[in-house]
C-alpha cells in the first residue's frame, strides 16, 4: 500500500489572505488516456483509491478511454494534491487543476 | 501450451504459477528499474512522475513535496517482489506491490519505445531491441491482466 502521507502545506506556501475566492473555487483530479495502463488495471486503482463500485470504476474508466480524460475526484487543494499523488504512485497519469 | 493461469486466488492469498525462466526475466527486469530509480529526472521515468500541475511553479512545488515518498513507494514494491519472486504464494498486500511493480515495468518500456494503443505484436522484430523489448512488454501486460483478474473485488 501507499506510504503517501498529506503534503504539509503550511511549511511552503503562504497563506493567501487576500484571495478568498480563489482559495473556495474547488479543485479537481483529471486522469487522462494513455496507451500504457491496462483498462482493467485502471479500473481496478479506482476501487481501491476512492471506494468506487465496480460499475463506477468502469464507467469512469472508460470514460477517460473513450474522451481521453475523466473527473475522478474534487475538493480543496490538499486533498487533491493527495490524490494525484496516490494515482501517480499507482502509474496513473492525473492532474489538478481549479474548476 | 499454458494451461492455468499465471496468478491464482485462493481466499487471502494468490498463487504464483510462474516458471523458472519468467522469474529469471522479472529479477532482470527489476535490475534495471531500481537502477534507473537512482536517477528519478531521467526521462525514461517520465511517467512515473508526471506533472500535477500545468503551472510549472506549482508543480515543482508538488515534486518537491512527494517525490521522495514517491520513490520510497516504487523502491519498497520492487523489493517485495523481489524478495518473494522464488516464493509459492503472495498475500494480498504483496500481491497489490506485485502489481505496482508489473505497472511499472511496463510504464518505462512502454516510454522507452513510445507504445501506441495500436501495437502489433505480429510485426516486432526480435532481431531488434525494440522488438525484444516490446515483446517482454507484451508479456509484462499478459501477466499483469491476470494479476488484475486475481486481485479483483469480487
Amino acid at each position: 500500500m501507499s506510504t503517501l502521507t498529506a503534503p504539509v502545506e503550511v511549511e511552503v506556501r503562504e497563506p493567501e489572505v487576500y484571495d478568498d475566492i480563489e482559495q473556495e473555487r474547488p479543485w479537481v483530479v483529471i486522469v487522462w488516456n494513455d496507451p500504457i495502463n491496462l483498462m482493467s488495471y485502471v479500473t481496478l486503482v479506482f476501487q481501491k483509491l476512492f471506494g468506487f463500485s465496480l460499475q463506477k470504476a468502469t464507467r469512469l474508466m472508460l470514460q477517460v478511454h473513450n474522451d481521453g480524460k475523466a473527473v475522478v475526484s474534487s475538493g480543496n487543494r490538499e486533498k487533491s494534491e493527495l490524490d494525484v499523488a496516490r494515482l501517480h504512485a499507482h502509474g496513473l497519469w492525473a492532474t489538478m487543476q481549479q474548476d | 501450451m499454458l494451461s492455468r493461469p499465471q496468478f491464482q486466488r485462493k481466499g487471502d492469498l494468490v498463487r504464483i504459477n510462474l516458471e523458472v525462466h519468467e522469474r529469471l526475466l522479472l529479477g532482470e527486469l527489476l535490475d534495471e528499474l531500481e537502477g534507473l530509480l537512482d536517477d528519478p529526472d531521467d526521462p525514461e521515468l517520465r511517467r512515473l512522475f508526471p506533472p500535477a500541475y500545468s503551472d510549472r511553479a506549482d508543480d515543482e512545488q508538488y515534486r518537491s513535496l512527494v517525490r521522495d515518498q514517491l520513490v520510497s513507494g516504487r523502491s519498497k514494491a520492487l523489493a517485495t517482489v523481489r524478495e518473494t519472486l522464488v516464493g509459492e504464494t503472495l498475500d494480498l498486500e504483496q500481491a497489490d506491490q506485485w502489481l505496482r511493480a508489473l505497472n511499472d515495468m511496463r510504464l518505462v518500456l512502454g516510454t522507452r519505445w513510445d507504445v501506441t494503443e495500436q501495437l502489433d505484436y505480429g510485426k516486432l522484430d526480435l532481431n531488434e531491441p525494440r522488438g525484444r523489448e516490446l515483446a517482454v512488454y507484451g508479456y509484462l501486460s499478459w501477466l499483469q491482466e491476470q494479476l488484475v483478474e486475481a486481485l479483483q473485488p469480487s
